[in-house]
């Protein structure tokens, strides 16, 4: 599983970076008189509504897609990181302040907060990351914090603590590692999270704006060509489910062998 | 006796703290609007004196804590300020669309499990079997399979090609089932692999093990043993995903143009109206804070262990 995982995300990364060697056409370029043509020998995945090449657009889409993915994974993580570490290892007043944060933003269920950041925001690709990673962290800072809560018993850090160690050194060196593991399989299942939500929030018209491709956003604009032209749907639509999927069974093989109780 | 309602107080008060962060969020929205607020709602070309009437209207003139406690009292008692559309409180625009979001939250977790629970059992009865893998590939499947991109292909296949039913709007059932199985699909996902994991655990349980020593049979055993005692974790589980559903619905009433909540706040959106925008967030936020207290509550009453906690 983790190995049909890994092959999915390295081909669409693959495919991402070298986008124009698979369709040579420019993913802005438009051709009118082919709107809505469906998938022909040299447009394989067929035209938009603006007659553009919707492969192109959907491995541009594609960079878009990771980019989010990756920014909002990777400082999320961070960030949930250390405050669940610092909540977890130090108890008392930060913790209660800490969690009482987490406690509020967990109160909205998924996307909600984000829809409503960037509906004040405005819409824009860095208004979407700002709003996924807001949201994004409390699941990371809620998960180190139970681990940081159990690590810091054990006898190994009360070692290191007997032997002098500062607590910046006990919370990087012996506290942090010992989490990352479960760390590492939740950022994978984010990444899929955080594609999925981009995506949903450019459907909402929230998201990335024209003529930037992004899946979502190609997919909002297909729906209005639903009976004449499916296509403009299906491939962005399929690319996302199976970048998903591919981080869903990389993140579900990492868990079964980091964590064998699982 | 005593050590329930303890802890149905304890739980209560605790919410209370969240309830008050959930509102002052909402409440902050307004002020995270980039530059003049009211500005921003009519546009740059707006005359000064009609934005000044507007920040009037939305009470922006007023100091902020001023504006926080009029916020917080018009919560106390249900009033969440003028739509700035319609000019219609913004409570009985929600009211109005309570329905149609509830009718089609029910029925998606009411598809969800349907599916989900059989696709689970099997998995757990057959554990490593062709059937196993297969169930739980459909569930990671769906998973990964964004509603907003379901919802469509179900639109395309039996609203276009086959004609079998409506894409759009609310009437009779008929409307109702490709919302339904298109906000239902990913919840059903995360049910089945769910119930699997749950009754193979309770498989190894001596209990079971002792049923069938008396002679129970594999299927009493599974059903009416594992199974039960499954339920606990699984019923909880389809509560605190009402969220998720409730979250959903915001997508699959935009793909269906049904007429709920999260169409409302879509639309809100897009027209600037963002006392509607923020009454339909704490909306949907109270109300999942309170169904999954309920389930908490629920869990705490069925299972004693939690209580003592």
């Amino acid at each position: 599983m983790t190995r049909t995982g890994l092959t999915i995300v390295i081909i669409v990364v693959v495919m991402a970076l070298v986008g124009p060697l698979v369709s040579p056409f420019d993913p802005a370029a438009q051709e009118l008189s082919l709107r809505l043509v469906g998938p022909t020998a040299t447009h394989w995945f067929g035209l938009d509504e603006l007659g553009r090449d919707v492969l192109a657009r959907v491995l541009t889409g594609a960079r878009i897609s990771l980019l989010v993915g990756l920014i909002v994974v990777g400082v999320s993580s961070i960030v949930g990181t250390v405050m669940g570490a610092v909540a977890g290892y130090f108890g008392g007043v930060i913790d209660e302040m800490i969690s009482r944060v987490i406690d509020v933003l967990m109160a909205f269920p998924g996307l909600l907060l984000a829809i409503a950041i960037v509906a004040v925001l405005g819409p824009s690709l860095v208004n979407v990351v700002l709003a996924l990673t807001i949201i994004g962290w409390v699941g990371y800072a809620r998960l180190v914090r139970g681990q940081a809560l159990r690590v810091r018993e054990l006898e190994y850090v009360s070692a290191a603590r007997a032997s002098g160690a500062g607590t910046r050194r006990i919370l990087l060196h012996h506290v942090i590692p010992a989490v990352l593991p479960a760390v590492a399989v939740q950022a994978t299942l984010g990444m899929g999270g955080a594609i999925v939500s981009e995506a949903a929030l450019s459907f909402l018209g929230l998201g990335v704006q024209p003529p930037t491709p992004s899946w979502g956003t190609m997919l909002s604009y297909g729906r209005a060509h639903l009976l004449d032209a499916p296509h403009v749907t299906i491939f962005p639509g399929l690319a996302i489910a199976v970048l998903v999927l591919g981080f869903n069974f990389l993140g579900d093989g990492l868990r079964d062998r980091l964590d064998p109780r699982a | 006796m005593l050590a329930v309602l303890v802890f149905l107080a304890r739980r209560l008060v605790l919410t209370i703290p969240v309830l008050l962060g959930v509102a002052t969020l909402v409440f902050s929205l307004i002020h995270l609007i980039p530059g003049d607020p009211a500005q921003s709602i009519l546009g740059e070309a707006a005359v000064p004196a009609d934005v000044e009437a507007l920040r009037h209207t939305l009470g922006l003139d007023r100091p902020l804590i001023v504006q926080y406690g009029g916020f917080l009292a018009g919560l106390v008692q249900g009033n969440l300020g003028t739509s700035l559309r319609t000019g219609e409180p913004v409570t009985s625009q929600i009211a109005d669309r309570i329905p149609a979001t509830f009718e089609l939250a029910l029925a998606a977790m009411v598809v969800a499990i349907a599916v989900a629970i059989p696709l689970g059992l099997a998995g757990a009865v057959w554990r490593g079997t062709i059937a196993d893998h297969a169930a739980m590939t459909m569930a990671l499947a769906g998973v990964s399979i964004p509603n907003f991109w379901l919802g469509p292909l179900l639109a395309i296949v039996f609203g276009v090609e086959f004609g079998w039913l409506p894409v759009s709007g609310r009437g009779g059932i008929e409307h109702l089932i490709l919302p339904a199985i298109s906000l239902g699909g990913a919840l059903a996902a995360i049910v089945a692999r769910l119930t699997r994991a749950t009754v193979i655990e309770e498989l190894r349980e001596q209990y079971v093990t002792a049923a069938r020593s008396r002679g129970a049979s594999r299927r009493r055993a599974v059903l009416g043993h594992a199974f039960r005692n499954s339920l606990i974790p699984i019923v909880t589980v389809v509560g605190l995903q009402f969220g998720a559903v409730l979250t959903g619905a915001v997508i699959t009433e935009t793909i269906f143009s049904w007429p709920g909540i999260g169409r409302l706040l879509v639309q809100s959106i897009g027209f600037r109206d963002y006392p509607m925008v923020q009454g339909c967030i704490l909306f949907i936020a109270v109300t999942y804070v309170g169904v999954n207290l309920a389930t908490d509550l629920l869990y705490g009453v069925l299972d004693p262990r939690i209580r003592y906690r």
